[in-house]
């Protein structure tokens, strides 16, 4: 074992890990905001609406994610296609993150759902006896507690999709695991790099996970 | 609008060999994943039922060892864990070892039984967090009284502790087998041809891309369904009496 040409290869593997992180923080948000439509949809008083959420999160949570993600980089450009009728290159980027943001948001959604379910039903009717409307009741009243309350959860989540970007190595994007490894291959030491990105990941996991239990405490009302 | 959905694609002869349709591919897939999952979840359930019980032990070295295993089996990303057993640890083997793993097993052979590996420990860490989870939702009178009655540390544990510990954690237990069908899908990268792998080769040998991942999402989707429904069934037959589970009024 020899891990001396790690340090030369480190400027490489930041911008690998730039990716991994760009395309965590993005799949969050996008996730979040796709998945808090899918519970308020769920939770709607129109069957249809909810039924097809339902449907959604059901399918979403019973297939592996590394099949939505070779699936949409294979059939984007298709459906694009379809849609604009010309072709429209995307990368593996904007493939793999919406990949991510459609999966993630299922997983999302029923945080969010249980986030919502935890407030009690007499301050969505203190906030109709106010005069307020169904969107600023859910605005003002409900879903900064829910968040709140779920913060811990979203985060724990978060970390999971951090280390589940590695899998977009399936279709070539050179985030951090994948730079590390043909990095390795290219010096001749794979299992050195590969050793190295394991402790990254490592580290980088257990110190967030470490971090939302801390938060965890802080945040119980 | 190039694209030409072709549903009968399933049944026309592949080419590379007479008589063998594209649904043998899904099928034999299917095998590969089924035999992964269930021999993984063995491995999980066995040494995470273990590794839970000495999560709750009262001796500090022994629920270190077991927090320590957690702790990293959580935190680094499946495929990097996949890509040390099938990559990494072989070339650590002794020799002889090494030499019939890499000579005398077949291709498909080895990756199989390193994907089995990693699941299994993979899958053990989660598992030893629900076992403990249930031990520790047991009302603490439970231990003491078995204590009183004169029952040692082990009998406690096999004849009081887990026998409830385990009905109470089916529920998350059931997605963890179900998350072990899903997970095993990375097996397609280390060149084992399970289902996910078989739909990819299919969408490329017949350019029959959303026929080929439709089905097989139709695929995952039944197979969690079905085994969802088995586990409720479970469940309801050895629900603890008394708990809210129960579903009594």
């Amino acid at each position: 074992m020899d891990f001396s040409p790690i340090p030369n290869e480190l400027p490489a593997m930041w911008e690998g890990m730039q990716l991994t992180l760009k395309m965590t923080v993005l799949g969050v948000l996008g996730g979040v905001l796709f998945g808090t439509l899918l519970a308020l949809l769920r939770l709607s008083h129109n069957r249809l609406l909810a039924g097809i959420a339902t449907g959604y999160v059901n399918i979403f949570r019973s297939i592996p994610l590394l099949l939505v993600i070779i699936w949409f980089y294979l059939a984007v450009p298709f459906v694009l296609r379809w849609i604009t009728g010309a072709d429209t290159p995307v990368g593996a980027f904007a493939s793999c993150l919406t990949a991510f943001i459609m999966f993630e948001a299922a997983f999302f959604c029923e945080i969010v759902r249980a986030g919502i379910q935890s407030i009690p039903r007499g301050q969505v009717s203190a906030a109709q006896a106010l005069g307020m409307s169904y969107g600023q009741s859910m605005r003002l009243v409900i879903l900064p507690q829910a968040f709140r309350k779920m913060t811990p959860l979203l985060l724990q989540q978060s970390i999971i999709l951090f280390q589940d970007t590695s899998l977009v190595y399936s279709v070539g994007l050179m985030d951090f695991l994948n730079t590390a490894r043909s990095r390795g291959d290219n010096i001749g030491q794979p299992h050195e790099f590969l050793i190295f990105a394991g402790l990254v990941y490592f580290l980088i996991s257990f110190a967030a996970s470490r971090l939302v239990k801390h938060l965890q405490k802080r945040l119980a009302v | 609008m190039d694209y030409n959905w072709d549903w009968g694609v399933f049944f026309r002869e592949t080419t590379f060999e007479p008589g063998e349709i594209y649904l043998d591919w899904f099928i034999y897939g299917l095998g590969w994943t089924i035999a992964i999952a269930l021999v993984g979840w063995a491995i999980a359930l066995l040494l995470g039922s273990l590794l839970g019980v000495l999560r709750t032990v009262p001796n500090r070295w022994l629920s270190g060892i077991a927090t320590v295993y957690v702790e990293i089996f959580r935190n680094v990303p499946l495929l990097v864990q996949l890509f040390i057993w099938y990559f990494l640890i072989p070339d650590l083997l002794p020799e002889p070892l090494q030499q019939w793993y890499k000579l005398d097993l077949s291709p498909a052979a080895s990756a199989y039984l390193s994907v089995v590996i990693c699941l299994g420990l993979f899958t053990a860490a989660r598992v030893c967090e629900l076992v403990r989870t249930g031990i520790q939702a047991l009302p603490k009178g439970q231990s003491s009284t078995a204590l009183a009655l004169g029952f040692r540390l082990p009998q406690i544990y096999r004849q009081v502790l887990l026998p409830q510990a385990f009905r109470i954690i089916i529920p998350p237990l059931t997605s963890e087998f179900l998350n072990i069908f899903k997970n095993s899908s990375v097996a397609s990268l280390i060149g084992l041809m399970e289902l996910l792998a078989q739909t990819r080769q299919t969408a490329e040998f017949t350019a029959n891309l959303f026929e080929a991942f439709i089905l097989t999402t139709l695929i995952y989707f039944s197979l969690n369904m079905s085994l969802m429904l088995l586990m409720r069934y479970v469940e309801k037959k050895v629900a603890v009496p008394g708990l809210i589970a129960m579903g009594g009024k």
